[in-house]
């Protein structure tokens, strides 16, 4: 057992446009593997399980300590950060996939760029720069601070959106991530200041209403991000706006 | 500056509140008028001449229970098509519980167009209206009645787990623990309606 290595097939693509294909790899195991660090052995000595050489295996990580979001994909059906999946939990016989819902760039590595557009989208942001110095701004209760710290771990890896049966190519949904940050920006006393245009884009097509309420985001989420309890809370604030705001107009 | 277009956003919420008024208070009512068929066949035909002698009956059924449900339906048919099954990559509860509230909507749809035109429509063509008997002897055909049972089913089922998606999607149930408490009280729901729901049908078999 202890010497039995580590078998990978593993779905590749050389190019954005052309078609996926299967490769079996095999690396000697040694206690401690995490799937990044499987991937470095190939990528040292880029041998196919048939012996023939071939090209390393493309994936995108940064961290390494599943705080990053970069190194996503489908483990053994899952979607889930490779860093943080130990081989000595996961066990020796590995199927990597890259994630659907996003356009692979190669192999593993896929464009997560959609999801960054639907943050600008929905102002995921507090704009505080302007001419002059504005000042300190308004104080933030620790209740708030609390519940805006577990939104603000959210590292848009995606893995939300690939779970989601809402999000994909037949739907125009925005995705759960960007969706919940919503909150995380309308909690702050500052950048309250913009809570009705968020709301507002929350209200067009792809924003909150096209939720199904799977809630397959909380069960994948590797942060911990109150994504159910999240959306419910914007469902009222949006709903709220949506009778109340819009009859002000 | 993009134009803003909201339409989405109210047809969708539109859809979730027609979904329980009045589409699930009146299959509320419509299980309890049906029950009393336990009283026979003369108590059960006096109710549907009450109901028929109501005033403005094709217009309060027109705009309080088929246009409903036929928006709820189309509308619902359309939703099934944006979604993307993965329930079994991801066969948690509430996924289960998202595919099933497609499909038995779905099938509830199609057995609530056959049921309207067979009760309803018809009657209105031919002049003989459903009666105690007339449904009796429909339910003679075995595959008649297992469609029923599938409707009832279905129907009872959708409403139970819709009004768990109703209550998030109106910001009601947020919490954890609250979406926990509601998620069984709807199972419940759902559980009784069927109940509910088979108990008026076996009067007429």
């Amino acid at each position: 057992m202890s010497d039995k290595p580590i078998r990978l097939k593993i779905k590749r693509q050389n190019t954005p446009d052309s078609s996926p294909y299967w490769e079996e790899f095999s690396v000697p195991y040694t206690p401690g593997h995490n799937v990044i660090s499987v991937l470095m052995e190939i990528q040292k000595n880029p041998v196919n399980s048939r012996g023939e050489k071939t090209s390393p295996v493309v994936w995108e990580c940064n961290c390494l300590e599943e705080v990053c979001g970069a190194c996503t994909m489908l483990i053994n059906g899952g979607v889930r950060q490779a860093c943080s999946a130990l081989i000595d939990k996961i066990g020796r016989e590995l199927t990597l996939e890259p994630i659907t819902k996003f356009p692979v760039v190669r192999d593993l590595h896929v464009d997560r760029g959609k999801m960054f557009e639907a943050l600008k989208k929905v102002g995921a942001w507090i704009p505080i720069d302007g001419t002059y110095d504005m000042g300190e701004g308004p104080r933030m209760a620790p209740k708030d601070q609390e519940e805006g710290y577990r939104l603000a771990k959210c590292m848009t890896c995606g893995c939300c959106m690939e779970a989601c049966p809402q999000y994909n190519s037949r739907s125009s949904f925005i995705g759960p991530a960007p969706t919940v940050q919503v909150r995380l920006f309308n909690l702050h006393p500052t950048g309250a200041m913009n809570r009705s245009e968020r709301l507002e884009t929350l209200m067009e097509k792809g924003g909150i209403a096209e939720c199904g309420n799977a809630q397959n985001c909380v069960r994948v989420c590797p942060k911990e991000v109150p994504l159910t309890k999240t959306l419910a809370e914007l469902n009222k604030d949006v709903d709220l706006y949506a009778i109340f705001g819009m009859l002000k107009k | 500056m993009a134009t803003h277009h909201y339409y989405s956003f109210y047809l969708r919420r539109f859809h979730s509140l027609t979904g329980v008024i009045p589409i699930g208070a009146f299959l509320v009512e419509h299980f309890f008028t049906n029950s009393f068929a336990m009283f026979g066949p003369e108590v059960y035909n006096s109710k549907v001449a009450f109901f028929m002698g109501l005033p403005y009956i094709l217009l309060i059924e027109i705009s309080l229970i088929w246009l409903p449900i036929l928006y709820h339906g189309a509308y619902g048919c359309y939703i099934v098509c944006t979604g993307q099954v993965n329930t079994f990559r991801y066969g948690y509860f509430r996924n289960w519980m998202y595919l099933m509230q497609r499909l038995t909507g779905v099938i509830a749809f199609a057995f609530i167009i056959y049921h309207v035109y067979a009760t309803r429509i018809s009657g209105l063509l031919t002049g003989q209206h459903a009666s105690f008997e007339s449904v009796g002897r429909s339910l003679d055909n075995p595959l008649i009645l297992a469609f029923y049972v599938l409707g009832i089913l279905s129907s009872s089922y959708h409403l139970g787990n819709g009004l768990f998606g109703f209550l998030i999607t109106w910001g009601i149930a947020i919490g954890d623990k609250a979406q926990r408490g509601v998620s069984i009280l709807c199972v419940l729901v759902s559980a009784g309606m069927a109940a509910f729901g088979l108990a008026a049908l076996s009067y007429f078999v």
